[in-house]
């Protein structure tokens, strides 16, 4: 078991490897489809994400009405691979160090990954409670005019736990899964 | 299952109330129009209440209808908090199976804190709960229509409660108006049967699985794959390792061989109702069955795809009769949060018992 303790940085990054179980504690962004689109579209990112992390993640964020503290319900991932198209670009124009997610992602990432020096953390599907329960706190929101799933919450996590699946060194596990067991299920046939 | 003992969380008092006091008003007037030649109008009102509001609840087939919306929505809220025990059972021996210290490990036992405290929160297992997919079993005289109404009242409700996400959209405009309830939602499947009773089972299925079922036509000459028992395996095994872990592996297949492309699915989903642990009557089922889940488990994909032992926690598979022209396999790929309960009801309506 490894740890990523804030702040981040690319030296800590590039020693990560496929297959490293990481537990991750420090800052978090949420991002997904409508934060990747308006950055794509040009519109600078409301907050500075140099050599921080982006989380896949539309969280279910309620908010207590006498003290206007938010609380996260629930925060599992969601699916990467709709970015696709932009990763590679918010890794290179905004020097972020990693995402989490789940799925994967393909070969723009990997190749954006290792120029620019970033991971890809699988987080584990589903597991929308054991992960809410890893964030301490809300520390600010942007964006929300998108929606709450699709806005940029700001988390505070302790011991959030994440698989490399993708490095900074051009491996990805779900080309290696993928590969093996095409190659297996031959033998099965 | 037997009898569970749950801690009744403040069931929806107030929706309660309000069907309740809705009905109640309507026969009241009603009944109050017919008394107003009587002096004491006051007096004939409170009686007239009294004497329908027994009647108010039952509905012809139906039972009293405030038990009926109390009983669904608990059926919502144990489904998307609760992993039934023939699953659940399942998963503990896919953890127990990986090798220690490994990936495949590490995510099965976040998978089992996951159930655990999903359970002890009494909150969504995973924040996609899913189509929501309803299949009754009702003796005849049954109204499926008021049946129906109820069942969008306690969608509402579980929505409001957390129970269920907002996760109805509408496809042509991408508005989402935070109901769960619109054109194929919830989708619902009446069955009569023989018996007295009346069964509701649901299943929660996620986006995320759903996306890696498949449809194959045979014959299929990219993968060799022709009209036969063979032709059938082999394409199953390749929605398998097309699958890899974007379903949320470990899964569970519900398979139709025949039928035509909308039953096939439709019967799919169906075989997911079964228990994992029964067994296939039809002897040859039962062998495809076993045989795709040990040969899954074979291609190293693992929990997550992270490699590992387990990719297929179960598989079940129904056949229906095909055209001569047509030969389809329909595969429905269900995550690990395995959302699915079911109750039998009373006559009045409120929980006998659970089917898993
Ligand atoms: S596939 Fe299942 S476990 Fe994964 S996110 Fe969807 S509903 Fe949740």
């Amino acid at each position: 078991m490894k740890r990523l303790n804030y702040p981040f940085s690319k030296e800590q990054i590039r020693e990560l490897r496929v297959g490293d179980m990481v537990l991750i504690s420090g800052k978090l962004f949420t991002g997904r489809d409508a934060v990747h689109k308006r950055l794509h579209d040009g519109t600078k990112p409301p907050v500075e994400l140099k050599n921080q992390i982006i989380y896949h993640c539309g969280p279910v964020v309620l908010q207590d009405k006498k003290t206007k503290k938010y609380e996260v319900k629930a925060a599992g991932p969601t699916t990467s691979i709709r970015e696709e198209p932009y990763q590679w670009e918010v890794m290179r124009d905004y020097g972020i160090v990693g995402v989490i997610g789940k799925g994967g992602m393909g070969p723009k990432t990997l190749e954006g990954c290792k120029q620019y020096g970033c991971v890809y953390f699988h987080a584990i599907g589903g597991a929308a409670q054991v992960l809410a329960e890893k964030i301490k706190s809300v520390d600010s929101v942007h964006w929300l005019d998108l929606g709450s799933p699709e806005a940029i919450w700001e988390l505070s996590v302790e011991e959030f736990p994440v698989v490399v699946t993708m490095d900074a060194h051009g491996g990805s596990l779900h080309s290696k899964v993928d590969a093996d067991s095409k190659a297996a299920l031959k033998n099965f046939l | 299952m037997g009898v569970r003992q749950r801690p009744a969380k403040k069931l929806n008092k107030k929706t309660t109330k309000k069907v309740a006091k809705k009905a109640t008003k309507k026969i009241a007037k009603k009944a109050a129009k017919k008394t107003t030649k009587k002096t004491d109008k006051n007096k004939a009102l409170k009686k007239a209440i009294k004497k329908t509001a027994k009647k108010v609840v039952a509905l012809p087939g139906l039972g009293h209808e405030v038990h009926l919306f109390n009983s669904i929505v608990e059926l919502i809220r144990i489904t998307s908090a609760e992993i039934p025990n023939d699953i659940q059972k399942v998963i503990l021996e896919a953890l127990a199976a990986e090798e220690k210290n490994t990936t495949a490990e590490y995510a099965m036992n976040i998978i089992k804190a996951n159930i655990e405290l999903a359970k002890k929160k009494s909150q969504p297992i995973c924040q996609d709960t899913g189509t929501v997919l309803f299949y009754i079993s009702h003796p005849a005289n049954f109204d499926q229509i008021k049946f129906t109404k109820i069942v969008h009242k306690a969608i509402l409700a579980s929505t409001k409660k957390g129970y269920l996400r907002q996760n109805s959209v509408d496809s042509l405009t991408g508005e989402n108006p935070g109901t769960n309830l619109g054109p194929g939602h919830p989708d619902l499947h009446f069955h009569q049967h023989t018996k007295n009773t009346v069964e509701i089972k649901l299943m929660l299925k996620g986006g995320g699985c759903e996306n890696v079922g498949a449809q194959y036509s045979l014959p299929n000459n990219e993968l060799g794959a022709g009209r036969d028992l063979d032709g059938v395996r082999k394409v199953i095994l390749d929605a398998v390792q097309k699958a890899q872990g974007k379903g949320c592996g470990p899964g569970v297949l519900g398979i139709t061989i025949g039928g035509d492309r909308g039953a096939g699915y439709v019967y799919s989903k169906e075989q997911l109702l079964r228990k994992l642990d029964d067994k296939n009557s039809n002897k040859v089922l039962a062998d495809l069955e076993k045989d795709i889940v040990e040969t899954s488990n074979k291609l190293g994909i693992g929990p997550m795809g992270f490699g590992g032992k387990t990719t297929l926690l179960g598989c079940k598979i129904g056949a229906l009769n095909r055209l001569p022209a047509s030969f389809f396999v329909s595969i429905s790929y269900m995550c690990w949060a395995y959302r699915r309960q079911g109750i039998q009801l009373k006559a009045d309506n409120s929980i006998q018992k659970w089917l898993y």
